[in-house]
């Protein structure tokens, strides 16, 4: 036996795969991973501490920031928690709540596509990468017109909306939903039976439906390992019980068929804006609580009830009764989760956000040790990670 | 038929011809490595719902030359701790053995010079394709110096892989063509098109599907492109061996890449595609044929992924190598029976 | 129901069983910090609570115990969500794993030991995890200055 020595390399944080700055020191023998151990903190701003110290309504722009492919999944588990911490879930508009759904799963598709685009990109195909942005785009400009914002999109409130849709809007979701799975077929034309493609997914980076649950896997990453688990479904939130629409498992485990699992799971999205746009009636768009909602702003110009109600709620926020909850939706990446505990002032006492990319890139050690380097890359975009909300 | 043009009977004219003739190619071939950039931008452009350059000059056509100036104008940076001259030589020694190459390609029939006979061709080796994959043996030279002498572990990994991945891809692609000199029974490269001369089935493609096939994917490989880029993988070495490069040396890199592009295409083409025969001028069929090629290569690269190293051995290996000599007994089978 | 559980807990575990809680349809179990490991496992292996979502330390400021460590569990096949809590004393601020029970709370616990200073026995790689390795303090306690130790506090509003 020739005398051999390992190689430790440094991957990011300043690396085109590793999705942010993530660092991963790799100890390599020849190109076969022999140690993986990453490295975060690179993006760490401090947003739970940063929330103590705020009302619960100046919290809620920080969520935008967490994972800034998705901001409106985060807005809606914010909002979902601080409701629930109220007691006031019961009273959201149905409007409301369709227009959240929609925009949640819009918000799943926006973030599937960028995982789409980079894990191809990752491994080399980097044709799919710039259809995937180009619907991305359609996205964005939506939120837009919703929203005012590209990325941080800050729209849902404590209670309800900020704005109501704007006209013409659901013409533009109905028109891109109408186009999105021949999209999907496009990418799965270039990928799906590629072999290449194929020999760079398949029994890459697998991992068992036990080790799946032990390290802790959420969301497609842990659907792909056959674990029949989707909290839209199983603890629905925001009405998504009035909805028809399949859970996606697989059984394969690897990459292939986490890729696999995201595509169906934008198609199954399409289905649920389709019923949330059919379900959309004019109505109100915020709870009628008014020590939590905002007046209208006619209110507020009109009259000095409005106004001073409007000063109240700027200057004081609201005071949540002492106690603590736990709000877990499914993210696109996984469930993200909210604890928030009350004191009963106007801040949240303590708020624990629970990052699906945080707990899933856990799994990364495991699935890469023994694997080739180029499968690292492939491990990194598979898991679909996004440090700003590994790092908070 | 009037005698052929050599040294010794008019050295002068025979040394402005020669002159004139690698002027000539090497000017073309820096052409279309600065518009092939250009070309692969605006064809993937167009394949992936992009535009391509547009802003400098008409259609953008002045971009390769302001991406010349540009990087020519940049600073050129050696890392401290790299092996300066090694990391001096490496870009040279990939760039001359690709130009070279060239040397041996005849891209056209006889033309009468002065009275004398001058073929299209630089010069026409008897051992024309041994050079060829000689030279082609060498590139791999400055890969693996440019990965070591960069001091960068992504560099050294990238050098590392191209070591392994030229070397048994070269036996494929060598291997592959060995069907070819055994139908024409000659090694030097106007031998090979003379014998393809006639009708178009006469062409090697045709009786020689497989070889062909062999040897456009196995020299794919030689040359980096995709999917067989891993010494350069921009997504897994961050660039690998050309990491550490930057202004005039890092152009040297891709117009080596382009280069080997141009050649690998234009042996394609005599080899298998008559080389310069077809309804036109002599250059300008060669040229069609080296465009196609180049096309093709540019769509492979906007369709696949990349292969990962180990199945880019195995294919090496267990597939390409024993097809090429199966290739070979089969077509020795033919030629004696 | 997660009643059904804590009932069992509580005949298992009847000593250590401090507070039971329920707000907005939530349990909450006080447990003493002694029997975590042991009380984990048993929800694991006997309640079926075989997914932790969440763990994190809280701190109540003033109070004594004056931490919490909170760990947020669900069991995937009943799909209920259970929420043990463990009050922590400031002089002995270190609670056992549970990195044993799940692999989960690996990185979890590392960053309550960063951000909220309470460390975890018999963690195997208990390090700073969000703020660089030489960092002092944990940022997360409210004793800890929102603008960072040494600097002026903020002029402006912050709520």
């Amino acid at each position: 036996m020739a005398n051999t020595e390992t190689m430790t390399i440094n991957m990011g944080p300043q690396h085109p795969s590793t999705h942010g700055v993530l660092q991963l020191v790799l100890e390599l023998d020849g190109e076969t991973v022999v140690k993986a151990v990453p490295h975060i903190g690179f993006l760490h701003r401090g947003v739970e501490k940063l929330s103590e110290n705020r009302s619960y309504h100046r919290a809620l722009p920080l969520t935008d920031r967490l994972d800034y492919l998705a901001p409106m999944s985060n807005n809606l588990g914010y909002v979902l928690a601080v409701e629930k911490l109220l007691g006031i879930t019961e009273q959201i508009p149905e409007r409301a709540k369709v227009v959240r759904v929609m925009m949640a799963e819009l918000t799943r598709i926006k973030s599937h596509l960028v995982w789409l685009a980079t894990h191809a990109l990752d491994i080399g195909a980097m044709t799919v990468f710039l259809y995937c942005f180009r619907e991305r785009e359609a996205i964005m400009d939506m939120y837009e017109k919703l929203s005012g914002a590209r990325m941080t999109s800050n729209y849902f409130r404590v209670g309800g909306l900020s704005l109501d849709l704007p006209e013409g809007f659901e013409n533009d979701v109905r028109e891109f939903i109408d186009a999105m799975p021949g999209h999907i077929d496009t990418y799965e034309g270039l990928l799906t039976g590629n072999k290449i493609w194929q020999k760079r997914t398949i029994g890459v980076a697998k991992i068992s439906a036990e080790d799946a649950i032990d390290i802790g896997l959420t969301g497609p990453a842990l659907r792909a390992s056959g674990v029949d688990w989707d909290l839209r479904r199983d603890n629905p939130y925001s009405g998504y019980e009035d909805y028809d629409f399949e859970v996606i498992t697989r059984q394969g485990c690897d990459t292939f068929d986490r890729y696999k699992a995201r595509l169906d799971e934008m198609r199954e999205s399409c289905k649920i804006i389709h019923q949330a746009l059919a379900k959309l009636q004019p109505g109100a768009i915020l709870a009628d609580v008014p020590s939590v909602c905002l007046p209208e702003k006619k209110d507020v110009v009109n009259s000095i009830e409005g106004l001073i109600h409007q000063f109240k709620i700027i200057t004081e926020g609201f005071k949540p009764e002492p106690g603590e909850i736990y709000q877990g939706i499914e993210a696109p990446k996984g469930e993200l989760g909210y604890y928030i505990v009350s004191d009963g002032s106007a801040n949240p006492f303590r708020m624990k956000i629970r990052p699906p990319s945080f707990v899933n890139l856990q799994a990364l050690p495991q699935m890469v040790e023994g694997a080739l380097l180029a499968d690292v890359i492939a491990a990194i975009g598979t898991l679909d990670i996004v440090l700003g909300e590994i790092d908070r | 038929m009037s005698e052929m043009l050599s040294l010794s009977n008019d050295p002068l004219l025979f040394i402005s011809v020669m002159v004139a003739k690698i002027l000539a190619v090497f000017l073309v071939v820096v052409l279309i490595v600065a518009y092939a950039t250009y070309a692969e931008r605006k064809i993937i452009g167009r394949m992936q719902t992009r535009l391509g350059p547009t802003m400098t000059g008409p259609l953008g056509l002045l971009q390769p030359i302001a991406d010349g100036l540009k990087l020519f104008f940049k600073e050129d940076i050696i890392p401290a701790q790299s092996s300066k001259l090694a990391f001096i030589l490496a870009p040279m020694m990939i760039l001359v053995p690709a130009f070279i190459t060239i040397a041996v390609i005849p891209f056209g029939g006889m033309i009468t010079v002065g009275g004398y006979q001058v073929p299209l061709q630089i010069t026409d080796l008897n051992v024309g394709i041994l050079y060829i994959l000689a030279m082609a043996g060498l590139g791999v030279y400055g890969i693996v110096l440019a990965g070591w002498a960069s001091n960068n572990k992504y560099s050294l990994l990238g050098g590392v892989r191209s070591a392994a991945q030229m070397v048994s891809y070269e036996l494929a692609a060598g291997l592959a063509i060995i069907s070819v000199f055994m139908l024409s029974e000659t090694l030097s490269l106007r031998g090979i098109v003379e014998a393809q001369a006639g009708s178009v089935m006469d062409w090697y493609i045709f009786s020689q599907p497989l070889a062909f096939c062999l040897f456009v994917i196995t020299s794919l490989a030689e040359i980096n492109r995709t999917p067989f880029d891993l010494p350069e993988a921009e997504t897994e070495l961050v660039s690998g061996f050309c990491t550490e490069y930057s202004s005039m040396k890092y152009a040297l890199f891709f117009m080596a890449e382009y280069a080997n592009m141009i050649v690998v295409s234009a042996i394609t083409a005599t080899l298998f595609l008559g080389g310069p025969a077809g309804p036109f001028p002599g250059p300008i069929n060669l040229l069609l044929k080296v465009f196609f090629f180049m096309f093709l290569f540019i769509w492979i690269r906007a369709t696949f992924p990349r292969v990962r190293y180990d199945q880019l051995m195995f294919m090496g290996w267990k597939v390409f190598l024993p097809l090429a000599l199966l290739n070979i007994v089969i077509t020795g089978a033919v030629v004696v029976f | 129901m997660s009643q059904a559980a804590v009932a069992k807990l509580k005949g298992a575990f009847a000593a250590s069983v401090l507070d039971v809680k329920e707000h907005r349809g939530e349990v909450t179990v006080t447990v003493k910090k002694e029997d975590i490991v042991a009380i984990c496992r048993y929800l694991k292996e006997e309640a079926g609570y075989n997914f932790l979502c969440d763990l994190c330390g809280v701190d109540y400021l003033g109070q004594s115990p004056r931490f919490m460590v909170v760990y947020n569990l669900y069991n995937i096949t009943t799909k209920e969500r259970l929420r043990v809590k463990v009050p922590v004393e400031e002089q002995d601020a270190c609670v056992d794993t549970v990195s044993g029970v799940w692999s989960t709370a690996n990185w979890p616990e590392r960053e309550c030991w960063d951000l909220m200073g309470i460390s975890f026995a018999g963690h195997p790689d208990l390090r700073r995890i969000l703020m660089p390795a030489d960092w002092e303090g944990h940022p997360l306690r409210k004793d800890y200055p929102l603008q960072g130790p040494g600097r002026e506090p903020y002029q402006g509003r912050l709520s």
